[in-house]
């Protein structure tokens, strides 16, 4: 257990002084006061809300978190520390961090550190102490929108210089950011076990967690740039290609759906989660667009319409797939279905094609953070790769 | 998947009295259950002996039994009523029990009723704590390794592998006996050696010791699809080795990681599946090693439980509801969530909010009880709270409590290290209040490492006191309390009244500040979700941020405050009346808005009232809560009569500030209450009263007692549940008294009273409208004045009263009513004594016999009592066919049914620090936990019912033993001998003894506990008991000193759980029941088919 060296543990010192004064503004003029948390300074970014009450640090880790503001619903932030262990990347991503009650004492036999010496460490502007269910509830009515945070000599600065600096971000939709979060360099997760298959795993930001489940299951996954093409990708001699989740806006893809109507045509099996569910539906000849305020959280009900069974999963996407969920549809790849839904919304949430070896979710069966109700569409990539190979499943 | 359609009626078993560790959280489950498969179509036959429970009103069931829980009252209600199926997981342990009982006698089969929910098996994969090992393995996870010795070098291997220190616990010992704790070897040599000798096999288990762990809970549902959520994750502030019942709670689990609680969701998700619960819901209890993560499944129930209550309010997820659903066939998709209306069931609730819950204890009514909390829950209530932090949530838990010394406190100097040590050495010792030792502890500087090295308590939760601390000193060393300040101290929880104490100032110059300056609650909503979709119920808590949620409304409102968490003397037989008030006002177009803190009851379920506030009950939290919902309409009037002693002690400052408050008013309260004032009630009315007075001091109080005459009766004034109440016999007992309950109680001065020997005390329960009276009920107590009317069996109607004395009764209430001025409900005790009418007391109130009452006699009396009080007047209500036309309580038609209420008392929780149990005798203060009632043709029979549904029950044979005080010899003389024409074999003590055979009735003489065992061996009454001879025990005390011998009788007799009788009433009462047994007229009625005689009986 983590247990500081000095013997009167951290001071808490005044509540009051401590922090630097903060400000977060947003893109329709509403502001929220608080104090700094993490490095101060400036920040902008998208401004969207997490509801998941474990796992802020694989939320930070999150590729996918590139470019946003991060507004956590869970009140107290920070208890378990940070550690060498639950990161699902080299760095934190989040553009900016948004809590109530930041933890001053982290409690966790796992913990190394405070988690917000990490996030000043990284360099991340965050602000504590402000109402955020209010902001969470002014997110879910007017939607996800264009924030910044402000703190130290730039909340002093006036509201309406802020405001301009916010609204002056690019915007969500429309921007490519997959390449911003990828590897440079092709790596090698190698098989635990006995390799039974090699997967050639396209990066948009993947989480460590992924290839470590797919390596689980007797998986050699090749992690490959974004820039990769098909060629490349092809001539690994892949039993199955995999895109990952990452952020941005999927219409931008047009490099990586070329890349994946390559694989679909040359028929090897294919397995896509989040942002690789939308490049299956935008390569499948479906329109992508963007939620209202997005599904981030780790509690989200969702259909498997093969079986009828619901599974609770973790959600962080602001687009999504616009199919018909009431019947199949026929593509230039032959019939597709979505296979799942999220019960709250209908939002498609799985896409899967009955004439070609492919499907992709929109959540995150590799958790980190979240259930782990959805591990078996891993397994279900693996049979399929089984399958396509003529071996038994 | 639908509804089944294979059934059609449905069983529903309750969860019999309140007791400890089984409260009014099931009466909230199953009035949800009866609920739910009403609005399905479901014929719902419901049996629960608890009369005060919400569950048990007519209309919530199409059938409703309040029977005694066994199996062959449940089997003959089956026979007659033939219901389809038996939903038997929504009751507690009792109902559970009592499903297995009926599986094993095969009435299930025989009527082809099968269970829904959980199946037999599951069950008893759940409860069987070897097979349960089991199912743990086969999930991949672990139990506490434990290992079977039969020697000595068995004991000390075992002992090396599992590391000390080692619980040892010898096999087949009655009560957990000869266990206990090796924390070297040495002492593992003296208790496992001890235990090998008292193990009748020669055998002890030894099991690694998880004390100190943390420790949490999931609460997990399922379906029959086989689709699993988990509500909520439960963490305990005090680490393993304390029930978490009676451990501080806190939801979310507030200090794991992602990876760790997914892996304990995994393990109960795989556990749910590996026991088979079909349907419903079920709770897993985990500990979790601190120092490296290790994982060891402590238990699952496969049913609804208190933390299943404490989880459906902690998220607005309603698990008992949700789980009658899927027991007729719903899956967890196809059921909207309640509280968003537009997502579904199968989701994880979410919270944006810290929830903390509180044990609440009543060891100052078993002074000889030991305080140490342990693995046996020994907590009579408890209050939840909401917060936007850890601190603010604790904090107003804590001050839900509603004692003075449980909040934190900054009293006198700070504390040096020293004394803090000593503090926390006390607090070492897990009791009632540590919390507070911990606050001090860590106010004196103490680290909270040292802290934590000492409680294991995590060090994450000691800062966060510390942190409130910190806070403290700021408040108390600032100049002034400008608005930053206050708000930053109102976020971390600190009430008004802590700011009045830091700052120096009065409560009210602190709020008037505060509200000056605009610091001030707004209330945020329990929505399920984090606020990712939008609420449509009003379920609010107050907290200290920028934005309130609280909606605009047109409709007048009314507040009603509840009674906050349970404690004797104050139950769940005052939410019923709440919750009536709620029901009658929604109905008459009012909003109704509800206070209250105590998650376990109905007023606390979002669907009661048309909104709910879940917050303390002080002056402060009901104020904010007032200027909250006077802001978004008008409010018609604040009822603070229906819930107890707490807002009724509210009610005159609730009124000097302005609120309307509505019924009695507190100028009325204060004639009833105030002693003196009352006196003038009384003479104006020319009502006797027994002589009485006041006493500040200790001659006063001799002077007074010397003048009345002793015995006399004492107590502090203005309490509820005759707490600290007592009848003394001479000078010296009276001193001891006093110097005590000044202690106490040092604002209030000391009552004293004339004590009525051998007078009926009797129980009325009346409306006033200041021109009408409606008398709900006479009841006549079965045990003498001077035993609290709590804790005394009465029956309705009175069954020894003349038509002359009740209109005397009527007549006397009369003149109370228009005395005190009351508008609503009345309770007065009377006791009657050589033919005179004594008024004991009046409560302006409704009091703990209004559901008894509102079940024996078919009429809703506090539902009448809310529309007195909001302006209507009995005439009204008679034509509204609330009240019947004609007639009242008192003229019940003369064939109407029977009904025995009696009191359920909790001695068998409490053990000396001997390991003794405490003394059962009952007396002036309340201790009674809960209550049943019988119901029969004849008085006999609904005694006979009551106990029976009390504790199981009179003997229909065996053996009695008597040893009564001499006061009582005569009266006991026709009791016995019936008992002896019955066949019952005697036993006595020598004088009573005598005392018979000079009447004829043989009893053998048995030796008494004091004089020990005879010379060959003979054994004292006491080892009788103890090797269960003797079936029943008939033992009145000398005087109120219990002495050594008598309280080794009752201790025993506690102990074994057989039917103890300590007073000449109770036996010829229990004679009555007895006979009324053996003739086998006991049947069972349902109370819509006694309402309905009632009905006919009123017309004719």
């Amino acid at each position: 257990m983590l247990i500081p060296s000095d013997p009167n543990g951290p001071s808490h010192v005044n509540p009051l002084a401590s922090r630097q004064p903060a400000v977060l503004v947003l893109e329709d003029g509403r502001t929220f006061t608080g104090q700094s948390y993490g490095a101060v300074g400036e920040t902008v970014g998208e401004a969207v809300f997490n509801t998941g009450m474990t796992g802020y640090q694989e939320t930070l880790t999150d590729p996918s978190y590139h470019r946003q503001v991060v507004v956590m619903t869970a009140p107290h932030i920070g208890n378990t520390g940070f550690n060498d262990e639950d990161d699902e990347s080299s760095r934190i991503w989040v553009a900016g961090y948004v809590v109530r009650d930041p933890a001053v004492r982290p409690s966790s036999w796992r913990s190394t550190g405070t988690l917000e010496d990490a996030l000043t460490a990284q360099d991340v502007v965050g602000i504590c102490g402000i109402d955020t269910r209010a902001l969470t509830r002014h997110l879910r009515e007017r939607g996800s929108m264009k924030v910044g945070v402000f703190s130290g000599a730039a909340a002093a600065r006036p509201v309406a210089e802020l405001l301009s600096q916010v609204t002056e971000q690019p915007a969500m939709v429309g921007a490519a950011l997959a390449a911003e979060v990828s590897t440079d360099q092709t790596y090698v997760v190698p098989a635990q076990g006995e390799r039974r298959h090699r997967v050639v795993a396209m990066d948009l930001g993947i989480k460590g967690m992924t290839p470590e489940l797919m390596a689980e299951r007797g998986i050699e996954v090749h992690v490959v740039p974004q820039s990769a093409t098909a060629q490349e990708i092809l001539a690994l001699e892949p039993d199955g290609v995999f895109m990952s989740n990452g952020p941005g806006d999927p219409a931008t893809a047009t490099h990586e759906i070329e890349v994946l109507r390559q694989v679909l045509d040359a028929r090897v099996p294919f397995f896509g989660i989040c942002y690789g569910n939308q490049m299956l539906g935008r390569a499948l000849g479906f329109g992508t667009y963007k939620l209202k305020y997005g599904h981030r959280g780790i509690n989200q009900p969702v259909m498997d319409r093969a079986t009828g069974k619901v599974e609770v999963t973790a959600h962080n996407h602001g687009f999504a797939v616009d199919a018909p969920i009431d019947r199949e549809s026929e593509t230039h790849y032959g019939r597709v279905r979505v296979s799942h839904v999220c019960l709250n919304d209908d939002v498609v949430e799985g896409l899967e094609c009955l004439d070609l070896p492919a499907f992709s979710v929109q959540y995150h069966p590799e958790a980190a953070a979240g259930p782990h109700d959805s591990a078996y569409l891993f397994d279900r990539f693996v049979d399929l790769m089984s399958t396509s190979k003529g071996e038994s499943a | 998947m639908p509804k089944r359609s294979d059934i059609s009626s449905v069983l529903v078993i309750g969860s019999g009295p309140i007791v400890i560790g089984q409260a009014c959280e099931f009466d909230y489950s199953g009035t949800q259950a009866c609920r739910v498969l009403r609005e399905e179509g479901i014929r719902v036959i419901l049996v629960n002996s608890n009369p005060a429970t919400i569950m048990t009103d007519p209309e919530f069931a199409d059938a409703t039994y309040v029977e005694p829980i066994t199996p062959e009252v449940v089997e003959a209600i089956i026979a007659k009523e033939r219901p389809d199926a038996v939903l038997a997981t929504l009751g507690g342990q009792t109902a559970l029990n009592c499903a297995m009982q009926l599986y094993e006698r095969g009435v299930l089969e025989r009527y082809d009723c099968p269970l829904i929910g959980a199946n037999v098996e599951a069950i008893q994969l759940g409860e069987d704590r070897e097979r349960f090992k089991g199912v743990v393995e086969r999930c991949g996870a672990e139990s506490a390794r434990s290992l079977i010795c039969h020697t000595m070098d068995e004991c000390l291997s075992a002992a090396n592998d599992l590391g000390y220190p080692v619980v040892v616990r010898p096999s087949f010992t009655m009560g957990g006996l000869g266990s206990g704790f090796a924390h070297d070897e040495e002492e593992l040599r003296r208790i496992a050696g001890a235990g090998l000798f008292a193990s009748p096999t020669t055998e002890v288990l030894l099991e690694e010791s998880i004390l100190g762990w943390k420790e949490y809970e999931l609460e997990v549902m399922r379906d029959h699809a086989d689709n699993v959520v988990v509500v909520c994750s439960i963490e305990n502030f005090d680490p393993m080795g304390v029930h978490t019942g009676d451990s501080i709670t806190v939801a979310p689990a507030l200090t794991l990681t992602d990876r760790e609680y997914q892996r304990l969701r995994d393990i109960g998700i795989a556990v749910i599946r590996e026991v088979g619960v079909d349907t419903g819901g079920c709770n897993i209890q985990f500990a979790v090693n601190p120092e490296d993560g290790r994982i060891i499944v402590i238990e699952m129930n496969p049913r609804v439980s208190r933390s299943s209550a404490l989880a459906s309010k902690a998220t607005g997820f309603p698990i008992a509801k949700i789980a009658a659903k899927m027991a007729i066939g719903y899956t967890l998709d196809e059921v909207p969530n309640d509280i968003t209306k537009e997502t579904p069931a199968s989701f994880e609730p979410t919270l944006d909010y810290i929830v903390v819950k509180v044990p609440r204890f009543a060891f100052e009514k078993f002074p000889l009880a030991d305080s140490t909390l342990t693995t046996t829950m020994k907590s009579v209530g408890e209050a939840m709270a909401i917060g936007r932090s850890f601190t603010e949530a604790l904090q107003k838990a804590l001050r839900s409590l509603e004692r003075s010394d449980s909040a934190f406190h900054w009293r006198g100097a700070t504390p040096t290290q020293e004394e803090g040590r000593e503090l926390l050495a006390q607090a070492q010792r897990p009791t009632d209040g540590r919390i507070v030792l911990l606050q001090q502890a860590l106010r004196s500087g103490l680290s909270v490492e040292e802290v934590h090295e000492v409680t294991k308590i995590d060090p994450w939760f000691l800062d966060q006191i510390a942190l409130i601390n910190e806070v403290a000193e700021l408040v108390a060393a600032a100049p002034s309390l400008d608005p930053q300040l206050l708000r930053l101290a109102k976020r971390h929880g600190f009430s008004d009244a802590q700011l009045a104490q830091l700052a120096g100032m009065s409560e009210p110059v602190v709020r008037g500040v505060r509200q000056a300056l605009g610091v001030r609650p707004v209330y945020k909503t329990v929505d399920t979700c984090a606020a990712e979709f939008a609420a449509q119920t009003p379920y609010h808590y107050s907290t200290y941020d920028e934005e309130t949620e609280v909606a605009p409304r047109e409709r007048p409102a009314v507040l009603i405050l509840g009674s906050g968490p349970n404690r004797i003397g104050q139950g769940v037989e005052f939410d019923y009346s709440c919750v009536h008030a709620s029901f009658a006002l929604r109905d008459k177009g009012f909003d109704t808005v509800m206070v209250n803190c105590n998650p376990e009851t109905v007023s606390t379920d979002y669907d009661t009232s048309s909104r709910l506030y879940f917050e303390p009950l002080t002056l402060e939290d009901v104020l904010e809560v007032y200027h909250a919902e006077a802001a978004a309409g008008p409010v018609a009037g604040v009822v603070v009569q229906l819930g107890g002693q707490t807002p009724l002690g509210l009610a005159q400052a609730l009124k000097d500030e302005g609120l309307p408050i509505v019924g009695t008013s507190p100028e009325a309260i204060h004639l009833a209450e105030d002693r003196g004032a009352f006196g003038h009630v009384l003479a104006t009315a020319g009502l006797p009263a027994p002589k009485y007075g006041t006493a500040t001091s200790v001659d006063e109080a001799l002077e007074i007692a010397r003048g009345i005459g002793y015995p006399v009766l004492v107590r502090p004034s203005y309490v509820l549940g005759g707490r600290g109440m007592q009848i003394v016999y001479n000078d010296d007992s009276l001193r001891e008294y006093v110097a005590k309950a000044t202690l106490a109680s040092p604002d209030h001065p000391i009552l004293i009273d004339r004590f009525l020997d051998d007078a009926i005390e009797i129980d009325v329960d009346a409306l006033y409208d200041g021109e009408d009276l409606y008398i709900g009920a006479i009841m006549e107590h079965i045990e003498e004045a001077g035993i609290h009317s709590g804790d005394s069996a009465c029956v309705l109607p009175p069954v020894t009263l003349g038509r002359a004395e009740v209109g005397r009764v009527r007549e006397s209430t009369r003149k109370l009513a228009e005395g005190i001025g009351v508008r609503g409900l009345m309770n007065v005790q009377f006791a009657l004594a050589q033919d005179i009418l004594y008024v004991l007391e009046a409560n302006p109130r409704a009091s703990r016999t209004v559901p008894f009452v509102a079940k024996a006699t078919g009429v809703q009396i506090s539902k009448a009592a809310s529309r007195i009080m909001l302006g209507e007047s009995i005439a009204d209500l008679r034509r509204d066919g609330l009240l019947p036309a004609e007639g009242d309580g008192t003229t019940l038609p003369p064939d109407a049914a029977t009904c025995v209420k009696e009191a359920v008392l909790p001695f068998k929780r409490f053990l000396t620090q001997e390991g003794e149990v405490v003394d059962s005798l009952l007396g002036p203060e309340m201790r009674s936990t809960g209550e049943v009632m019988g119901l029969d043709t004849d008085f006999g029979s609904a005694f006979a019912k009551s106990q029976l549904g009390a504790y199981g029950g009179l003997p229909n044979d065996g053996t009695v033993f008597v040893s009564v005080a001499n006061r009582h010899k005569r009266a006991m003389i026709f009791p016995v001998k019936r008992l002896a024409d019955l066949g019952f074999r005697l036993m006595a003590t020598e004088g009573t003894a005598d005392v018979l055979r000079r009447n004829g009735v043989r009893a053998e003489v048995v030796r008494k506990h004091s004089t020990g065992r005879g010379p060959d061996g003979e054994p004292t009454v006491v080892d009788l008991i103890y090797d269960n001879q003797v079936d029943m025990v008939v033992n009145t005390p000398e005087s109120q000193e219990a002495r050594a011998d008598g309280y080794a009788i009752r201790a025993s007799t506690t102990a074994m759980d057989k039917p103890i009788i300590t007073t000449v009433q109770e036996l010829a009462a229990a004679v009555q029941g007895i006979e009324a047994q053996r003739a086998g007229t006991l049947r069972v009625m349902s109370l819509q088919e006694h309402a309905e005689q009632l009905r006919a009986g009123r017309a004719s």
